[in-house]
């Protein structure tokens, strides 16, 4: 009896190291652990529906101006109020959703896809490759953001499509100084010099051995740039520099309205809750991710 | 120590270099000729051409990337388009307004940051610690304008109790002095003049302040929690000392390193906030002027203000990485067995 209880220890420990539980899985269950995420990444769920069904949930259409009904408080017929134009406000924020989450996405696509690539040339290769990539994601950084983002702005013109590349690109130095760091934490481990030793090329290296192995650090930061990209986009449309009339983005939203702070304050406060909900709810998830995905916290 | 100082700074030339470099290459290659801006659509070809001749825009690229760092190590960052005035001038009259906000900001969000965090360290887990974290959470998420704009809603618009724009009302401006008001007008004795100018302060400073009050919150309950779990910390106890000077001579003077760092770096990025928080409080500072000369293309001024930035960011690195060094001994040690 006991001969074949421990028959039986030895092949469960078998089967444990030939099939250790999915790392992914075991990411996804300390995840939904914890609370905060899990709030965030309900609401990312909300705001991805709003932003995909919007059209069959506006009441008005959100670019339909009709001066007849300009500045009308929050009401039951206008759940929000309306703007300046006559335009449904709730409409409009909901309009804004698709524009500031597809922009958060595409902003970080850019910037993660340039930052990676930067990043794991610098990491991988070191020398002069690095020391080039490096210094200037160095000079990026030296200067404000925002402030670069605007000159770019100035540079490629108005239009949401020129904001995406503005905040895409002024965001690059953070992803390849995130990746290089895990690459040189990781190329000199065993796996990576085995493969090296058997042929691969540096690029099949990098892309199929490294990366996969750095993913999460790169997971949490883009998770957590989106929000930061939600935000930029807000400011540049604030600054009169994102959507152009008669679109409806949160940022342009408030820019628009700041003469009617007083009169209408709820012109200016409707949309800016949308904002903060929305960076709000990528910052529960990043953090959540972060943890998650921190071996020691999990433990923990 | 010196040593590692002068190296430093000489790493911020090339640096420096680079970032010239991009903002000319932003501003002189990918940017629209600012000919007809400047004079409008109505200009003739001829009278855009001697424009740009005037203004040295049809030498090639490179004499005008040399021209303008010559004049920059002289101190000369070239004319306004607009006001002619030189742009040294320009960045001069409006900087004292930038610096007096954000050093106002980093005050608030460091006092107010640092209290937070260290409550919800020792209070770990209570109801404060939760509030706590919730407002940081919070302050990460709202947008600087935003929160400004709620701010003037609620202290100007509802309350009447704070002006929503401006830095002063201008019948008290101190005239002449360090362009810092609060300095300037405490320094003539105008105590009138220093409540003004305090109140005009008050709004954009919180709001700017905001975002960095919320990251130093942060920074500092995580610092806190992992001092507070060191052995000397358990020793501190076992020794009988109370826990109110545990918490003050051992832990926080610990916990403070990395905070340091912290509110270095977000002083910097304050900078970079001041562009919108200007633009709300109408506040008349080097952040909104920027804005606007980027929409003009007033590329001389737009080059001076963002070298200048740039200047002061990498300087502030510096200072917090040897202010750090020279707080934590065992960073100078380290760097001594390099």
């Amino acid at each position: 009896m006991t001969e074949m209880n421990e028959e039986k220890a030895i092949q469960s420990q078998t089967e444990v190291l030939e099939k250790p539980e999915s790392q992914v899985k075991e990411m996804w269950e300390a995840l939904l652990e914890n609370k905060a995420a899990v709030v965030g990444l309900v609401i990312i769920a909300f705001l991805v529906l709003v932003a995909i069904f919007g059209p069959l949930m506006m009441p008005y259409d959100p670019n339909a101006s009709n001066m007849g009904q300009s500045f009308q408080w929050p009401s039951a017929e206008h759940l929000f109020g309306t703007d300046q134009l006559g335009r449904d406000i709730f409409s409009r924020i909901i309009a804004g959703a698709r524009i500031s989450l597809s922009v958060g996405l595409a902003a970080v696509l850019i910037s993660l896809t340039i930052g990676v690539v930067l990043g794991s040339i610098a990491g991988y290769k070191g020398g002069w490759a690095d020391t080039v990539i490096m210094r200037i994601m160095d000079m990026m950084l030296a200067i404000p953001s925002i402030l670069l983002a605007i000159a770019f702005m100035a540079a490629l013109g108005k239009g949401i499509d020129k904001a995406v590349i503005a905040i895409g690109l002024v965001s690059i130095p953070e992803y390849a100084r995130i990746v290089r760091g895990c690459i040189l934490s990781v190329k000199e481990n065993d796996y990576v010099q085995a493969a090296r030793v058997i042929g691969n090329r540096s690029g099949r290296i990098i892309f199929r051995h490294i990366l996969p192995n750095v993913l999460s650090s790169i997971v949490v930061r883009a998770t957590l740039g989106i929000s930061t990209a939600v935000l930029d986009t807000a400011a540049l449309g604030f600054l009169g520099l994102g959507v152009q009339p008669p679109q409806a983005e949160w940022g342009d939203m408030l820019g628009r309205a700041r003469g009617f702070i007083f009169t209408a304050p709820y012109t200016l406060i409707f949309p800016g809750i949308a904002i903060t909900i929305t960076v709000l709810a990528f910052n529960l998830l990043g953090d959540g991710l972060r943890d998650a995905l921190d071996p020691k916290s999990r433990k923990k | 120590m010196l040593k590692y100082i002068v190296k430093r700074i000489l790493m911020l030339i090339p640096v420096l270099l680079g970032v010239s470099i991009i903002v000319f290459l932003i501003m002189r290659v990918f940017s629209p000729d600012p000919a007809p801006i400047v004079l409008g659509q109505h200009a003739t070809v001829e009278a855009a051409n001697q424009w740009r001749e005037a203004n040295g825009l049809n030498a090639p690229l490179y004499i005008q990337y040399f021209n303008f760092i010559k004049g920059a190590v002289t101190g000369d960052l070239g004319t306004s388009y607009y006001t002619k005035t030189p742009v040294t001038q320009e960045i001069f009259s409006r900087f004292p307004a930038t610096i007096e906000l954000a050093v106002a900001a980093i005050i608030i969000a460091s006092l107010f940051g640092i209290f937070i965090g260290v409550i919800s360290a020792v209070k770990k887990n209570s109801f404060f610690d939760h509030a706590g974290m919730v407002l940081a959470l919070i302050g990460v998420s709202m947008p600087i304008f935003w929160l400004g704009i709620l701010l003037i809603i609620l202290f100007a618009g509802v309350l009447h109790i704070l002006p929503s724009e401006g830095r002063i009302n201008p019948l008290l401006q101190p005239i002449g002095g360090t362009g810092l008001y609060l300095i300037d007008t405490l320094w003539l004795g105008d105590m009138e003049a220093f409540t003004d100018a305090l109140r005009h302060l008050i709004l954009p400073a919180v709001a700017l302040g905001m975002y960095s009050m919320a990251i130093i919150t942060r920074m500092t309950r995580s610092s806190m929690l992992e001092t507070m779990s060191q052995d000397f910390i358990r020793t501190a106890r076992a020794k009988g000392i109370t826990e109110r000077k545990v918490v003050t001579h051992h832990a926080l003077r610990n916990a403070m390193i990395p905070v340091t760092t912290v509110i270095g770096l977000q002083f910097g990025s304050l900078l970079g906030g001041a562009v919108l928080t200007e633009t709300v409080f109408s506040w008349p500072g080097i952040g909104s002027y920027t804005v606007q000369c980027i929409l003009k293309s007033d590329f001389p001024v737009v080059q001076g203000v963002v070298l200048l930035i740039a200047v002061i960011f990498v300087l502030i690195n510096l200072v917090v990485d040897v202010i750090y060094a020279f707080i934590d001994p065992r960073i100078k040690f380290s760097r001594k067995e390099v």
